[in-house]
């Protein structure tokens, strides 16, 4: 156990609901993460995983169970991971060159120092010359760098990251894709990353955990055999395809069982959860856990 | 043609000739488009205006058509200002009153900001002083204005005083707003990035609190100003306001205008500072 860089025991997470009824946001959730490895968390909206990233990051501390780094309860402690969202939260008022050293500010670093330290770093991943620029005048893409540079640069060994790319559009999302791919295998830092789009898991992940909802947790784990680096065009390998398929099918499944999605036919390759346009059949009851708000 | 539109929207296909006769023939018109004059012809205007209105005064006056008793005129208002300025004390009641507000606005702006900014510290405390805060600003202050003459005296700081009194809430309230306004995903990810909450101050809280601090200056130069007129009507040796008041109590109207013309200037050209200083800082501030 002592191997693995980051691990969570039986995370669990009861909500109170506005009803006053207690809500499971997770259920038991447990796995753990080599040092290096990139994993992906897919799954259905409602499945916990933002629960999951607060609770390591150390913004919720998780009604039970625990968050082991490098062989250390830390289960409620900040300040550990690098932590990006789907915003980019990059502070208005600050240059993009401040922004990006904000971790290492936090962490006490000078900010003459930090910025030196920065400003190749701005370079080398496609920031140069934005440096003294407002994020308000960057585009969505460069700003997603900057914040990632900004989690990157906290130098923490671990980054979480939350749909990053999801409010992107094609195109821009395939190229930090690639980018974050470069950045990943350069820095060398586990990175655990949650998204909707099951290409984009299986395109970047080592392993993909797939969760189910109400209660949030793990369904299956998934390892991805594909050799890296891994060049654009593999996606239209069929190792690539059958991977897709099989998390799709599992997310189906899901989705299936819980009653509140139409089959997903073959031309539907998205993980969100579909509206819930049917009532749910009586089976869906037969899942819910006691606690659950029914 | 009454369709029955309510019933069976899906079944039915709608007639949509039915509506036609309804409509009248179509009327194309032109866009409405108002030619806008330059600027110069703009003040031109503006200057003709103001000059009609000062001659007219003087005419209606000269010619009895208003009491120049009550109105005076414009001429006699000029000779007064000559005589206000060359052997009056005009100087010492300008610099009174500039003082007096610039200090009540200083004083009450920053104190204001400051007890705003302290709400973000504790949520109790917000809570336990918010509804006095709020019940203090529903007080009409000035009403509160012979009282804090007694207390300050009838000298500088009671002005003083009384333009803090009308500022401080306004400061303290709108920062508490903008306060309420930080953004919960920075701060979320500032303690994720293991930030301290002195450090969530000042790097966040302080920084996005600031344009809210400083929207606010403009009305504030305003309500000092009030404050120590308001003082010095009730009670001042120094002042355009004690100046005001002692020139109708003494049926100077022409002095009335002339301090009250003194008085707008010193406004406008306060008010014309903060705007521009106000400008400088959200330039730095925000983007």
């Amino acid at each position: 156990m002592s191997t693995a860089k980051i691990e969570l025991r039986g995370v669990t997470h009861d909500f109170v609901t506005g009803e006053g009824q207690l809500f499971r946001a997770l259920d038991n959730v447990g796995f753990s993460v080599s040092p290096g490895r990139f994993i992906s968390l897919i799954g259905p909206s409602g499945c916990g995983k933002s629960t999951i990233f607060n609770a390591i990051a150390g913004l919720q501390t998780p009604s039970a169970g625990s968050i082991i780094i490098d062989g250390r309860e830390v289960t409620g402690m900040i300040g550990l991971v690098g932590y990006m969202l789907q915003k980019d939260l990059l502070f208005p008022w600050r240059t993009v060159l401040d922004n990006v050293v904000l971790g290492m500010e936090i962490r006490g670093v000078k900010v003459r120092e930090a910025r030196e330290y920065a400003r190749p770093f701005l370079a080398r991943y496609g920031l140069g010359g934005f440096e003294d620029q407002y994020p308000a005048a960057l585009s969505g893409g460069m700003r997603q760098r900057a914040a990632l540079l900004r989690t990157l640069l906290f130098d923490s060994e671990i980054i979480l990251l939350d749909e990053p790319f999801g409010a992107l559009d094609a195109q821009t999302r395939a190229r930090m894709q690639e980018w974050l791919l470069q950045i990943w295998s350069d820095f060398g830092k586990t990175v655990i990353f949650v998204t909707h789009d099951v290409e984009e898991a299986v395109y970047l992940s080592d392993e993909i955990y797939v969760m189910a909802a109400r209660p949030g947790r793990i369904r299956a784990r998934l390892d991805v055999p594909l050799a890296r680096p891994r060049p654009r065009h593999i996606t239209l390998e069929p190792a690539f395809a059958r991977m897709k398929e099989r998390c799709l099918a599992l997310l189906d499944e899901e989705a299936l069982t819980r009653g509140d999605a139409p089959p997903l036919g073959a031309q539907a390759p998205s993980a969100e959860p579909a509206l819930a346009i049917e009532p749910p059949p009586p089976s869906a009851q037969r899942l819910s856990t006691p606690g659950l708000a029914a | 043609m009454n369709t029955p539109v309510t019933t069976s929207l899906a079944q039915t296909p709608l007639p949509v000739s039915a509506a036609k006769p309804l409509l009248q023939a179509r009327a194309a018109r032109r866009l409405p488009q108002e030619r806008r004059w330059s600027t110069p012809v703009i003040v031109l205007a503006q200057c003709a205006l103001l000059i009609g209105g000062v001659l007219a005064w003087e005419l209606s006056a000269r010619q009895g058509w208003i009491d120049s008793f009550f109105w005076s005129q414009p001429s006699k208002i000029q000779e007064v200002l000559m005589v206000f300025f060359t052997q009056g004390d005009a100087w010492i009641d300008i610099s009174f009153t500039f003082r007096a507000t610039l200090a009540g606005f200083i004083i009450g702006t920053t104190l204001g900001t400051l007890i705003g900014l302290s709400f973000w510290w504790s949520g109790n405390y917000a809570a336990i002083v918010q509804p006095f805060i709020v019940c203090f600003e529903s007080i009409p202050k000035l009403a509160l204005a012979p009282l804090i003459i007694l207390v300050f005296g009838i000298g500088l700081p009671s002005k003083i005083a009384i333009g803090v009194a009308l500022t401080v809430v306004v400061s303290a309230l709108t920062t508490f707003a903008g306060v309420k306004s930080v953004d919960r995903d920075l701060e979320r990810l500032m303690y994720a990035l293991g930030a301290s909450r002195w450090q969530v101050f000042c790097k966040l809280v302080v920084p996005s609190v600031l344009p809210w601090g400083i929207s606010v200056l403009r009305v504030n130069i305003g309500l000092a100003l009030t404050g120590s007129i308001v003082g010095e009507f009730i009670s001042s040796q120094h002042g355009l306001g004690r100046a005001i008041l002692y020139a109708g109590q003494t049926y100077e109207i022409a002095l009335v205008w002339v301090a009250v013309l003194v008085l707008s200037t010193l406004s406008i050209l306060m008010y014309v500072a903060v705007a521009h200083i106000e400008r400088v800082l959200m330039k730095h501030v925000k983007r």
